[in-house]
């Protein structure tokens, strides 16, 4: 069973994914902040990572540095999910190395869901 | 303060667009045009008292006596003013904090409905079904509305970048008819496109002329009161049997001119001139829509006039409208 880990503050996110991404035959494993995310990542190896960017205790784009920037982990997909959609922060993330970045407010569920199975087929 | 501050503080145009104000309302500016006043009345002053007032101690402290008035008076003024834009400046930035923030609840709101919806949990009734759907269409209108105001709020502290693409107006109106085609169909509205042959590619924002568009088709096929208007919860009086709207883009001389007219409602004379206002809903519309933030067109008119281009309209009541932008090709 493939296993992706979720960096999102928002625990009303987490429940819905958390349903979804089970329904559709993945383990999803939880961080709420920054912090735990970075190293939940190196304990377990997910084999995607969906990334917010405002996160408490460790911004996203320094999560998604330090994961790039380790070996174990640099392989690993990241999708950005976020609500911020300033050019600058798009172009930034796809710099650090972001497989996909999206906005929250322009993706239904299903094409979010989509967009993960995609990345994973990818890998 | 080193020189780099200090030109900064100088460079009065750039000062200006921080408030996203024009000059005459900019404090900077103000203040230097006050001060030509005051060099340019000591000046007369000096010029007066030469030549009426013997004694030069008189003629000195009259001329230092005006210059001292009216530097006073400058800076009230300017001080005022600068007070007021800084109040504009925040009240903008105050709209985009709030907004981002709006938009985290909201999203989790609409993925969990989606989520509902889809049946993945239990399976739904036709009953729930259509009060999910009103659940899901509100919290539609509510990203809309952040949308607009976060785009209002860029355009007034002049953060609304504008990228230079080159890219076919034509595809762009195509694409945007098949989104359209749901909603026009629903309105019971034919939507009639034909280009001109040939035409250039035009340089401008792709993805903020798409907003104009779709602000333009949005209003031109939601406020045609057809009988059979999903909108509307009685049969309207005067309403038009089939809603049409023409779309057309022609080349004139070095631009692209754009054309959507439509069937519809009209624009009374005297609203017209508010139209391009922020927030502003003609009382015409409100009796056919309640929906819309009244920031569409304000929008749009920003994108265009940014984007080189011309923006306008012509409206009668009862018959219809006809809205219009112009695009440099190059």
């Amino acid at each position: 069973m493939k296993t992706i880990l979720f960096i999102e503050d928002e625990s009303a996110l987490q429940k819905t994914f958390g349903e979804i991404l089970g329904q559709e035959g993945y383990e999803m494993i939880s961080a709420l902040d920054g912090e735990i995310g970075l190293r939940l990542a190196k304990d377990k190896k997910p084999d995607l990572i969906l990334l917010d960017l405002i996160l408490p205790k460790k911004h996203g784009f320094d999560v998604l540095k330090g994961l790039k920037e380790d070996k174990e982990t640099k392989e690993i997909p990241v999708i950005v999910l976020t609500n911020l959609e300033r050019i600058e922060d798009v172009d930034r993330a796809l710099e650090l190395g972001a497989t996909t970045y999206l906005v929250k407010a322009q993706y239904s569920l299903e094409e979010v869901i989509e967009k993960i199975k995609k990345a994973l087929q990818e890998r | 303060m080193k020189l780099k501050e200090i030109l900064r503080e100088v460079n009065v145009p750039a000062q200006c667009r921080k408030y996203g104000l024009s000059l005459w309302q900019c404090p900077q500016f103000l203040f230097l045009i006050m001060g030509l006043i005051v060099i340019v009345s000591s000046l007369i002053a000096y010029a007066i008292g030469t030549r009426y007032i013997e004694d030069p101690l008189l003629v000195a402290f009259w001329v230092l006596l005006i210059a001292v008035v009216l530097f006073v008076i400058s800076v009230i003024i300017t001080k005022s003013f600068e007070r007021l834009a800084e109040a504009n400046r925040m009240k903008s930035e105050f709209i985009s904090i709030v907004s981002h923030q709006l938009r985290s609840p909201l999203s989790n709101l609409k993925w969990a409905l989606e989520l509902l919806m889809s049946g993945r949990i239990n399976s739904v009734s036709e009953k729930q079904v259509e009060y999910f759907k009103i659940l899901k269409e509100n919290s539609n209108r509510m990203m809309e509305l952040i949308k607009d105001l976060l785009i209002v709020s860029r355009i007034e502290t002049a953060q609304l970048p504008i990228k230079k693409i080159e890219f076919s107006l034509e595809d762009l109106v195509k694409d945007l008819i098949r989104e359209f085609s749901l909603l026009a169909r629903a309105s019971n509205v034919t939507v009639e496109f034909e280009p001109q042959s040939d035409l250039p590619k035009i340089f401008a924002d792709p993805s903020q002329i798409r907003l104009v568009i779709e602000n333009f088709s949005d209003n031109a096929i939601r406020y045609i009161p057809t009988r059979q208007s999903p909108e509307a919860d009685r049969p309207m009086a005067g309403g038009k049997e089939k809603g049409l709207v023409e779309i057309k883009i022609e080349k004139r001389n070095q631009n692209l001119y754009f054309e959507i007219k439509d069937n519809g409602v009209g624009i009374p004379k005297e609203d017209q001139k508010y139209i391009f206002q922020k927030f502003f809903r003609s009382e015409n519309v409100l009796k056919y829509q309640t929906q819309g933030s009244g920031l569409g067109l304000y929008i749009s008119k920003a994108i265009v006039e940014r984007s080189g281009g011309k923006i306008g309209f012509k409206s009668q009541e009862g018959i219809g409208s006809t809205f219009w932008f112009t695009l440099p090709i190059k």
